[in-house]
């Protein structure tokens, strides 16, 4: 029987299991192997808020969605290989296989107590032998079986059959086993039995796959996109934490970190808990206002301070940001959106967090706001985030969401010499009189006058301000004097802020307007559309407050505007407000997952008239 | 004295005190002008931090650095300070209100952290900044503002908390005694590790007279005891009243032929069980006892901020990690030629 080879420029795979069943680490596994191999990648985990959800249960399951080759923008909508580890993972993910594609079974999970426990039924199972390719594999027994003579026990024997599934999808894609089985060598050096065991099951896995003749292969295109360079996986959430710490190196600052564990913004937390190497100092404080505010008092006392948090706790530090408003201190304060209001869904994404971002506070309170698109880009914007409050003396408020926290991508690793001069205003020893409301008559940022120099002692605090001097001031006219200068200073930023670039079709009518982490999906979406030959354009901000300069400008070129975001219209409302004489076209997605490109290509061509 | 030869006008800032005439909070920002004087720190490396309330606007009124916050914040605000620059002399200025109302939680997680700063703690058992309301100091039953039939709810007592919260200095003084606040003071920023003192503070517009039965001529040498380490418990006019422990209680006895100074109770500020120390903080007029005043507390414990500092030198000197180009290069990581 001839093998089926399908050549493509891009597949998705996604390994779905129990919670416990090793789905994260196998997924990593293939998708550093395919990185190593020159594919770009994007990565998305998907997994239960519950710690372990009841096994076999739809609820416990956890999976790793990972797309490669070519040129990819986003983890995939719908995925041509699926591996499920038990009738769980299937119910939930079947809907997600592209018609046709490969489905990967663990027979021996199979079982009448486990379909009971999904709640699917065995008919069901039948109906997909039509409708998809399934490739049955008693993967539980097969790994038993080749671990027979490990000195095991049984548990520790089953623990490894996810090797075995990860060593039947290298078969399928002609992956080498190498750089798995360095990476047990290492992670098991002090149980060579156990590196020994796994690496064992990932050949039995590879080799089972030869076997059977497993159809069908494929051979995907490697990128030749991919810059010259050292390259690195990259999430979100560690990519913020490195942006800050960038920031505070490059400004040559000590660097502090005031938060509260929160889904799914804590990892930030812990990244930056890992750099004491590195001098950085992180402060879990006993509530979201505690981590904002020793962030606040850290950053009068001369570091560069941050907070990070999602959506419910950037509730609760409305008011210290507002604190920080009126002193004007640098601080930058991360937002990890996702779905709510309240409690919401915390593992879910969203974008619903921009009107409280931009709004969220009593008083005349602007901070500038901005928004990173893509997960390894939340280095460069966390990076600028922590350059605008030093070089301007102000809050800045970063928007990323779950999904780029979590997701992965292949990342260009920069060299820290390359990073942009980040110039803070702290006023040096000796020049004379300090007055702490003074202002750079350019960018209206005042002086920093750190606590321990000499002659520069003075006072700040949340009560209004006299210009200049910063004594407490009721003046009316000072008061309005002050506002202004506060909404001035963040204005004044458009005259830094870089222009608004367009992608795609230059000459399209229809213009697609998108913020934050939509990137990805629209960029897919708009390319294949181009390539269709349907005229579509793609404006992505990421800065929001204020927007470019260019904006109405670049608007006009395009008769028609959609803004596709996952909220009710947030951004489309504020572009309302901001350039009224458009008219906003709306897509939303509210369901806690990302637009599909499926979706998207949808509604563009529906709007382009070409459907 | 100090090398530093300041007195305590350097510390005065150029704002005017607009504290209510005969405010208590006067004589303290005299005591704290006068501790700063006498202290070894340089006048820049003093941060006073405060959150709202009529004490906190303190800061305003000192000529160093200073920061006055958002209610119920001083707490975390002086803790991010301290962290951030643990060099620097940190001064929490907060009143019943911000420290143990609003700011409740902030309060007991400085102490168990045991940052290393000071907290004044202004108690006037009264809002007075919105003009009247109860405080969660506010005796039972007292008549106020939002308590015209008087409360129903059971006040906290500060030092109970603080020792609650682990805390390893607790010291109680009154606004008026200027000598032995800043006796006091000193001592509290001399330690290491979060120093609380409890300044009764005579609120004369909204709770005028609140410690009359305390601080007046009449009550104060049978109701005020002033506790010194090393010193017996002595007390009254002619210091002929003492304490003693009574099984499990303290009671007070006179001097007589059968009860001496010896068999009087030695105040041992040092002792890191808090039994005897909560007992202290404890006795109040009503039940027959002298309030407590001086520090009652005072054991050494390792400080927050010096345990961070000693941790950051202890990674530093393992980590292969010297810098960011180290952090971004770590790990797994592949090269596209």
């Amino acid at each position: 029987m001839a093998k089926k080879i399908i050549e493509v420029d891009e597949v998705v795979v996604k390994f779905a299991g129990d919670s416990g069943d090793g789905m994260q680490l196998t997924g990593t596994q293939f998708s550093d192997t395919s990185a190593l191999l020159g594919d770009d990648i994007s990565t998305f985990p998907d997994y239960p808020a519950e710690i372990r959800a009841p096994v076999g249960t739809v609820g416990g399951v956890s999976g790793f969605q990972l797309h490669f080759g070519k040129i990819v923008d986003n983890p995939g909508d719908f995925c041509d290989v699926l591996v499920a580890m038990n009738p769980a993972a299937l119910k939930a993910n079947i809907r997600w296989v592209k018609d046709g594609g490969t489905i990967i079974l663990d027979t021996d999970s199979f079982t009448d107590k486990n379909f009971a426990k999904a709640g699917f039924q065995q008919e069901n199972l039948k109906e997909i032998y039509q409708d998809f390719n399934v490739i049955q594999a008693p993967m539980t027994t097969l790994t038993k079986e080749t671990l027979v003579n490990s000195g095991l026990d049984n548990k520790s024997m089953v623990r490894s059959k996810n090797m075995f599934a990860l060593g039947m999808v290298y078969c399928i894609f002609d992956r080498p086993l190498n750089y798995t089985e360095k990476f047990l060598d290492k992670k098991f050096v002090k149980k060579p039995n156990i590196a020994e065991s796994n690496k064992k099951t990932l050949r039995s896995g590879f080799n089972y796959a030869v076997t059977i003749h497993a159809m069908p292969s494929y051979r995907v295109h490697s990128s030749n996109s991919l810059e010259k360079g050292r390259y690195r996986n990259m999430n979100g959430n560690t990519a913020a934490a490195w942006g800050l710490l960038a920031a505070a190196e490059k400004a040559n600052l000590p660097f502090f970190l005031g938060s509260y564990p929160i889904t799914p913004a804590s990892e930030i937390l812990v990244e930056i808990s890992l750099r004491k190497d590195l001098g950085a100092k992180s402060f879990q404080a006993e509530d979201e206002i505690g981590g904002i505010v020793t962030a606040v008092g850290a950053s009068f006392a001369g570091n560069l301070a941050a907070t990070s948090t999602s959506g419910p706790g950037l509730a609760l530090k409305s008011e210290a940001i507002g604190l920080a408003v009126i002193t004007e201190l640098p601080l930058v304060i991360v937002n990890v959106q996702r779905g709510g209001p309240s409690t919401g869904l915390p593992t879910k994404t969203e974008q619903s967090d921009l009107f409280q971002a931009l709004y969220g506070r009593n008083g005349e309170s602007p901070v500038p706001v901005i928004a990173a698109s893509t997960p390894s880009n939340c280095f460069d914007y966390a990076f600028e985030a922590g350059k605008i409050a030093l070089e301007h003396m102000t809050p800045v408020l970063l928007l990323t969401d779950g999904f780029l926290a979590n997701g992965t991508e292949p990342w260009k690793i920069p060299s820290m010499a390359d990073m942009p001069v980040i110039k803070h205003k702290i006023k040096p020893k000796g020049e004379g009189e300090y007055l702490p409301y003074k202002r750079d008559p350019e960018t209206l940022a005042r002086e920093w006058a750190i606590p321990g120099t000499e002659g520069y002692e003075h006072r700040v605090g949340g009560l209004e301000k006299m210009d200049l001097t910063g004594n407490v001031s009721y003046v009316p006219e000072n008061h309005e004097l002050m506002t202004k200068y506060r909404a001035d200073k963040v204005q004044n930023l458009e005259n830094v802020f870089p222009e608004l670039k367009v992608e795609g079709d230059e000459d399209a009518d229809l213009l697609v307007i998108a913020w934050g982490s939509t990137y990805g999906h629209i960029t897919t979406a708009v390319r294949e559309l181009n390539k269709e030959g349907c005229k579509v354009a793609h404006a992505h901000f990421n800065y929001i407050n204020p927007l470019p300069k260019n904006t109405a400008d670049v608007f006009g070129k395009y008769k028609k505007h959609l803004v596709c975001e996952m909220n009710l219209g947030q951004f489309a409302g504020y572009l309302d407000m901001k350039h009224p004489k458009f008219e906003y076209h709306k897509f939303n997605k509210i369901q806690g997952l990302p637009f599909t490109v499926v979706e998207l290509k949808e509604k563009f061509k529906q709007l382009t008239g070409k459907n | 004295m100090s090398d530093n030869k300041y007195t305590f006008k350097d510390f005065k800032s150029d704002q005017e005190v607009r504290w209510c005439p005969g405010c208590g909070d006067t004589a303290v920002l005299m005591s704290v002008q006068k501790a700063m004087a006498e202290l070894d720190h340089k006048k820049e490396d003093y941060a006073v931090i405060s959150g709202i309330g009529c004490s906190s606007r303190f800061p305003y009124y000192m000529n160093t650095y200073g920061f006055h916050g958002i209610h119920g914040r001083a707490g975390v605000l002086a803790s991010g300070v301290k962290t951030a620059n643990p060099k620097l002399s940190v001064w929490q200025i907060t009143g019943d209100g911000d420290a143990l109302a609003i700011g409740g939680n902030h309060f007991i997680h400085e102490i168990r952290r045991n940052i290393n700063l000071n907290i004044l703690l202004f108690n006037n058992q009264i809002y007075g900044l919105t003009k009247g309301q109860y405080s969660p100091t506010s005796l039972f039953g007292q008549v106020t503002k939002t308590s015209p039939y008087g409360t129903v709810e059971q006040p906290f007592h500060p030092g109970e908390l603080v020792l609650g919260a682990q805390g390893k200095f607790f010291a109680r003084t009154i606004d008026t005694k200027v000598k032995e606040t800043t006796d006091i003071l000193i001592k509290a920023d001399k330690h290491v590790g979060t120093s609380v003192v409890e300044i009764l503070q005579n609120c004369v517009i909204y709770n005028d007279g609140a410690y009359n039965n305390i601080t007046s001529k009449e009550t104060r040498d049978d109701n005020q005891i002033w506790l010194e380490h090393g010193k017996p418990m002595l007390f009254g006019k002619d210091k002929q009243k003492g304490l003693i422990v009574d099984g499990m209680k303290l009671r007070v006895v006179h001097l007589s032929d059968r009860i001496s100074e010896e068999n009087i109770l030695v105040h041992d500020a040092h002792e890191p069980d808090p039994s005897l120390h909560l007992a202290l903080i404890n006795m109040r007029v009503g039940l027959g006892f002298p309030v407590a005043f001086g520090i009652i507390r005072q054991v050494e414990a390792p400080a927050y901020d010096q345990l961070i500092e000693q941790q950051i030198e202890e990674v530093k000197s393992k980590s292969k990690i010297k810098n960011m180009d180290d952090v971004l290069n770590s790990g797994s990581t592949w090269v596209v030629e």
